[in-house]
Formats: C-alpha cells, sequence, structure tokens
C-alpha cells in the first residue's frame, strides 16, 4: 500500500504497463516533459524519447496514428490533455478507433487507450470544462471509463492497457492531485461498480469527480438519519447493470447525478434503464444545459454543489421516494 | 497475385507485362464490379434498386490503375497499404484475394471482411491492406501511425499511402506529413490526382501548386509523374520505395490521372464536359501499356492471353461471389468489442 496522487497513481499503472510490454507506447503532447498534470513524470526518462513520444499539436493525427499503431502491433496510450480538445481527433475516435475491428471483419484489432479528462477545470470556462462520457458510451466499439479516486486510476487504467479494444480513458481534470491508498493488487476491473458507501433507504449513483459530492452529500444525509447507498459506476461503457440493479432493487429509489449536463446525458440511460427493469422512482441530477462560464458565479451555476445534491435528494424522498422523507 | 518485380535489371517488356496484368484485373474487377452495382445507391438522379448485388456507393477508380499498379509493384508483402474510399485497384494490386474482395462487394460473409465493410472499406490485411476509408484524408494519420509502429518495433516494412487530390485540403494532409517528417518515417504518400472532388474540379479548390509544393513546403521531397504511364510510375515509385527503404524518410509522388467514370457507379458525370472524358481516354494506361508492348515487339496473342485470364478470374470470382451465402445476421454482433459486446439496448 502507497499514498499517491491521482496522477501519480496513473503513472504508476502505466510505467508498469510500460515495463511489462515493450508494444505499450504513450504519444501526446508534452508527455516527454511529464504530461501538464505531472501524469507522465519520469517515464521519457525510464522508457526513452522513442516510446514516450512527444508529439506536435495534431490532435487528428495522434490518434489516428495511434489507430494505426494498434492495428500494426502495439498498444498506444494516447494524451489528449481534455476532452474538449480530442473533438479535434472526433474522426479518427468515432469513424476509425471504433470501427475499424466491426468494419474490416476482425482483422484488425485497436488496443489502445485514449486519456480524455472530463470535468469542469477551475477558471478555465466554456472549451476546457466539458464532461462528454455520453457521447462516446453511444459508440459502439468504445469502452468508457470515468476513474473517481487514486486506487481506480492505477487499477482502471493498467486494465484499459489490457483492454483489446479502444478505451475512452476519462480522467478528472480536478482530481489530479487528489491522494489516496493505491494497493500494489489492483482493486478494480472494468465494467465493475463498487458500492463506495453502503446505505438502505436510496441508492445515489454517480462516477467521476460528481462521486465525492456524492459521498459528502451522503454523509449529510446520514447526519439526519436518512441511509443513502452511493455506488461509484467506475465504467460507463459497459455499466454495472447487475450491481445498479440489486442495490436500487434493495433501496427502492435511484437518483443519479452527475457533472455533465443533465439533457441527453447518460444519467438518463441508467434513470430509464432502472424503471423499466424495476418500476421504482428514479430521477436524475445533472448541470444545466449551459456552457461553463469563466466568472466563479458563471462557473457554480454550471456546479452540482454538495447543498445542492443534498437539496434533490431530500426533495426526491419526500415527492418520490416510498421509504423515508426528511425535512 | 502482385506481381513479381523485384528484379530491377528487367527488360521493360518483361517489366511491363506484370504491370499489365495488374492494370487489366483492376479494369475487369471494376468493369464486374459496376455492372453488378446497378440501382446501388439512391444519389445523382439513380434510384436504389433492391435486386442489386452490389450495394451502397461503388466507387471506381476505372482509368487510374496505373498508380496502384506502379506503386505496388515496389512493395513487398509486409509493407503496408492504406487507401481511400476508391480502393479496389490499390487493394488488387497489394495481392489481394480477389473472390474474397468479390464476395465482400456482394455482401458475402466469405468477403475479406466478412460483408462488414462493403467497397468503401475493403481491406485485406494479409498482404498488408490496413484498409479503405470511408472518410478523406482518414487514411494519412492512420498510416503514419502504422509507419511509426514499424520504426519502434523495428520492421523494415514501409507504408504507401494513397489519398486523392481532394484530400490535400483537409487537416490530415498537413498533419500527417509533418509528423511523417520530424519523425523520419517510412512513408510514400501517393496522391493520386484524378482531378475530381465529388462532382467538383479540385484545381478550383486547391490554392497554390498542389500536393508536391505542399510537401516540399514541409521538408518532404516530392516528384511528380504522368499517372496513366505504368512504366513512368512504376519506375519513380522504385526510386522513392528505394530512398525510403535506405533511410531518407517520407517521400511524396504526385500521380496526374484522370477519373474516367463518376464519383460513385451510378453517377454519368453529366456535370463535365464530354470532349475532357474522349481526350482523356486517349491517354488511358491500358490503351498506353499495349501500345507500349506492342512496340517492345511482344506479340499481340500474349497480351490477349493475358486479357483472358484475367476475365475468367473475374468470372470465376463473380460466379463464387454470387453463389457464396450471404453473411449470417448474428455477424452484426461479433467484433464490435469485447468488454461490452452483445445487444444491449
Amino acid at each position: 500500500m502507497a499514498l499517491m496522487s491521482y496522477a501519480q497513481a496513473a503513472c504508476s499503472a502505466l510505467a508498469g504497463a510500460m515495463r511489462a510490454d515493450a508494444g505499450v507506447v504513450a504519444l501526446g503532447e508534452d508527455v516527454g516533459n511529464g504530461g501538464v498534470f505531472g501524469q507522465y513524470r519520469g517515464l521519457r526518462e525510464e522508457f526513452g524519447a522513442s516510446r514516450v513520444i512527444d508529439t506536435p499539436i495534431s490532435e487528428a493525427t495522434i490518434m489516428g496514428a495511434a489507430v494505426g499503431m494498434a492495428l500494426t502491433g502495439l498498444r498506444p496510450v494516447v494524451e489528449m490533455r481534455v476532452v474538449d480538445f480530442a473533438l479535434c481527433a472526433i474522426d479518427e475516435i468515432v469513424n476509425q478507433a471504433a470501427k475499424n475491428r466491426y468494419m474490416f471483419g476482425g482483422q484488425g484489432r485497436v488496443p489502445l487507450v485514449a486519456r480524455l479528462p472530463i470535468g469542469i477545470w477551475s477558471g478555465s470556462a466554456a472549451q476546457h470544462s466539458q464532461s462528454l462520457e455520453a457521447w462516446f458510451a453511444h459508440i459502439p466499439g468504445l469502452v468508457v471509463v470515468t476513474p473517481a479516486t487514486p486506487a481506480d486510476n492505477y487499477a482502471l487504467l493498467a486494465a484499459a492497457i489490457e483492454c483489446g479494444d479502444p478505451v475512452i480513458y476519462m480522467e478528472h481534470k480536478e482530481l489530479w492531485g487528489l491522494e489516496g491508498e493505491v494497493p500494489p493488487e489492483p482493486t478494480a476491473v472494468l465494467g465493475k461498480a463498487r458500492i463506495a458507501r453502503g446505505g438502505t433507504d436510496l441508492t445515489l449513483l454517480s462516477w467521476s469527480g460528481m462521486l465525492h459530492t456524492a459521498l459528502a452529500a451522503a454523509e449529510q444525509a446520514a447526519l439526519q438519519g436518512v441511509s443513502v447507498e452511493v455506488i461509484d459506476l467506475r465504467t460507463i461503457w459497459p455499466w454495472d447493470r447487475e450491481t445498479v440493479l440489486e442495490s436500487a432493487s434493495r433501496t427502492g429509489c435511484l437518483l443519479v447525478a452527475h457533472e455533465a449536463v443533465q439533457a441527453a446525458g447518460f444519467g438518463a440511460e441508467i434513470a430509464a434503464t432502472v424503471a423499466e427493469a424495476l418500476g421504482i422512482p428514479v430521477k436524475r441530477v445533472g448541470a444545466a444545459r449551459i456552457p461553463v462560464g469563466y466568472a466563479r458565479t458563471l462557473e457554480n451555476v454550471a456546479r452540482i454543489s454538495t447543498q445542492q445534491l443534498l437539496q434533490e435528494l431530500k426533495e426526491f424522498l419526500n415527492n418520490r421516494g416510498r421509504k423515508r422523507s426528511m425535512r | 497475385m502482385a506481381p513479381d518485380t523485384s528484379e530491377a535489371n528487367d527488360s521493360p517488356a518483361e517489366r511491363l507485362l506484370p504491370l499489365y496484368r495488374t492494370m487489366a484485373r483492376i479494369r475487369a474487377f471494376e468493369n464486374a464490379a459496376e455492372e453488378a452495382s446497378r440501382g446501388s445507391v439512391a444519389a445523382f438522379g439513380a434510384s436504389s434498386d433492391a435486386a442489386s448485388m452490389i450495394r451502397g456507393p461503388l466507387h471506381l477508380s476505372t482509368g487510374q490503375e496505373a498508380v496502384a499498379a506502379g506503386i505496388c509493384a515496389n512493395l513487398t508483402r509486409d509493407d503496408y497499404l492504406t487507401s481511400t474510399h476508391r480502393g479496389h485497384g490499390h487493394t488488387l494490386a497489394k495481392g489481394a484475394n480477389i473472390t474474397a474482395m468479390m464476395c465482400e462487394l456482394f455482401g458475402r460473409g466469405a468477403g475479406t471482411n466478412k460483408g462488414k465493410g462493403g467497397s468503401m472499406h475493403i481491406a485485406d490485411f494479409a498482404v498488408g491492406m490496413l484498409g479503405a476509408n470511408g472518410v478523406v484524408a482518414a487514411g494519412i494519420p492512420i498510416a503514419v501511425g502504422a509507419a511509426h509502429s514499424a520504426k519502434i518495433r523495428g520492421s523494415k516494412a514501409i507504408v504507401a499511402c494513397f489519398f486523392g487530390d481532394g484530400a490535400i485540403n483537409r487537416g490530415p494532409f498537413l498533419e500527417g506529413l509533418n509528423w511523417a517528417k520530424i519523425f523520419e518515417l517510412p512513408v510514400l504518400f501517393v496522391c493520386e490526382d484524378n482531378r475530381y472532388s465529388a462532382t467538383t474540379a479540385t484545381d478550383a479548390m486547391t490554392a497554390g501548386d498542389g500536393a508536391a509544393a505542399r510537401a516540399r513546403g514541409i521538408g518532404i521531397p516530392a516528384e511528380s509523374v504522368d499517372g496513366n504511364d505504368v512504366l513512368a510510375v512504376d519506375a519513380m515509385a522504385r526510386e522513392l520505395v528505394a530512398r525510403i527503404r535506405a533511410g531518407a524518410g517520407p517521400q511524396l509522388l504526385h500521380a496526374l490521372t484522370y477519373r474516367v467514370k463518376g464519383h460513385v457507379s451510378v453517377d454519368a458525370a453529366a456535370y463535365r464536359d464530354p470532349r475532357e472524358l474522349e481526350s482523356a481516354l486517349e491517354g488511358d494506361p491500358l490503351k498506353l501499356a499495349g501500345l507500349r508492348l506492342a512496340a517492345l515487339g511482344v506479340a499481340a496473342a500474349t497480351v490477349a492471353k493475358i486479357d483472358t485470364e484475367v476475365r475468367n478470374e473475374i468470372d470465376a470470382a463473380l460466379a463464387a461471389a454470387h453463389s457464396a451465402p450471404a453473411t449470417e445476421p448474428d455477424e452484426a454482433y461479433a467484433d464490435v468489442q469485447d468488454l461490452g459486446a452483445g445487444q444491449w439496448r
């Protein structure tokens, strides 16, 4: 067990994969100097510039070249800095990486990991603050992962590199410095959610940065006598229906909270699935459908705060929940 | 099979005969495919016909065969190739299985891609053909990545990257060429200039002096060649491939040719002056190669025999494609992805 930051955990996972397999390479802007968040620190020194590849600011070709590398025997890890920049490479992600295996009848595989961090990055405004996980969950061929803790960033990045299909790996832009214990043996696998806090009155499902808001809201709810079960979904696609349905059937209601815009967010997919399967009350809490503004006052409007989530949770229990109500 | 033309000391006739065969094979394949694609897609005023054996847009490279044949004659089976939406010729010239290709166009399980790609996504990884592509210029970054991979893995393979004249106006052209140059990657960029971007003459859409000038602007040596003269393409490709194999980094060849057919098989290209086509047909690459063979003293019967042989090959491929079973519907769920695959709704 070691205390690591979220960035160090990812770096450690990548270093381990690169030691184990000479075919694992990392490419993207500024990776040679350790990455702008320190998530590649020391890798060029250990593995050399031919495997930790500094690239031009050419997102389409960073991603497209990674597809060509993956088709010809390498396992590239692609740095896109933030999901917002990956939009310059959307053809390469959606039409190339995600389609090649199927479209070529299984002749080629695309074992790449594309790191596309999501979330509001304080003070960075509209083009650096999006949470677009639902876009990628919509595309057949992609696995979509959203680690929330250092331990998960270690385990899930290692698993993503092993995956064999293209993985959209979405770290959170504001969790890089989050510290936590990271066990040497991975404690997470792709496609499996984690019950982050047990509870009996309501299932609160979240992922990525919003998980921490959800845990804080559950803590406050507990002080008011309401037992909230918090699930960290960890993987957006394929999402762990089994764990979510089991928990929701036990608590009798489900609230999904995410940082992404609520409208057409992935919470809608989960809520609809749970409602269809169990016929229980469901609710979504996501951001308003506005760009993230620069001024703190504007950014705060686009964020879901702990207090806001708690308030939504109370209203849900009072109006729709079957077991308990809160004042 | 790709012609074995590794002997650089072949006489011109010995060099030209296999190139002629490759071009004749491409022409015959595409003529047959065109015939089977009547009513393939609703576009250009044509309506789609459910009875059409080949579905969707079929992009023919008729008249451009010398580019594919001349380049691929200088590649080995281990070399990679990326193609465009107009990729039958490149695929055949790289040595792909003809029957499996025709089956692919017919949507058969025995197709190169199990019927999942069709003409526009045809690929044969067994011969290094990493795929045709439905998106203009999208093959360029993939080619660059394959070359980068070869360099990292210490492989001797090089990459031939085909793209059209329209592709040089997309960002991946600039990004990909710059990338190939800064990493000194073994890529032969081939701008197969058929002068049309769908229905639009590319000239009017392109500033400056085109692909070769743009390549030189970022330090990539570039040559231009008559893309209808297969011996000229072959000679130029031999030179550029030799440079790449010797470690000189990426090279670009601008091959000027002409798209004889419309954008897709159902496009009659009515937007074009018929005299332009007439004049272009004077320079048809198969016609030119036939004249050259005659001038080199090759008997007409020898050429006719090649024509017959490739026609027989294509007839056999067509017959096999007609009788092959359609791809099983269950195949729709295969090779999507391992984790998260299945009939999720």
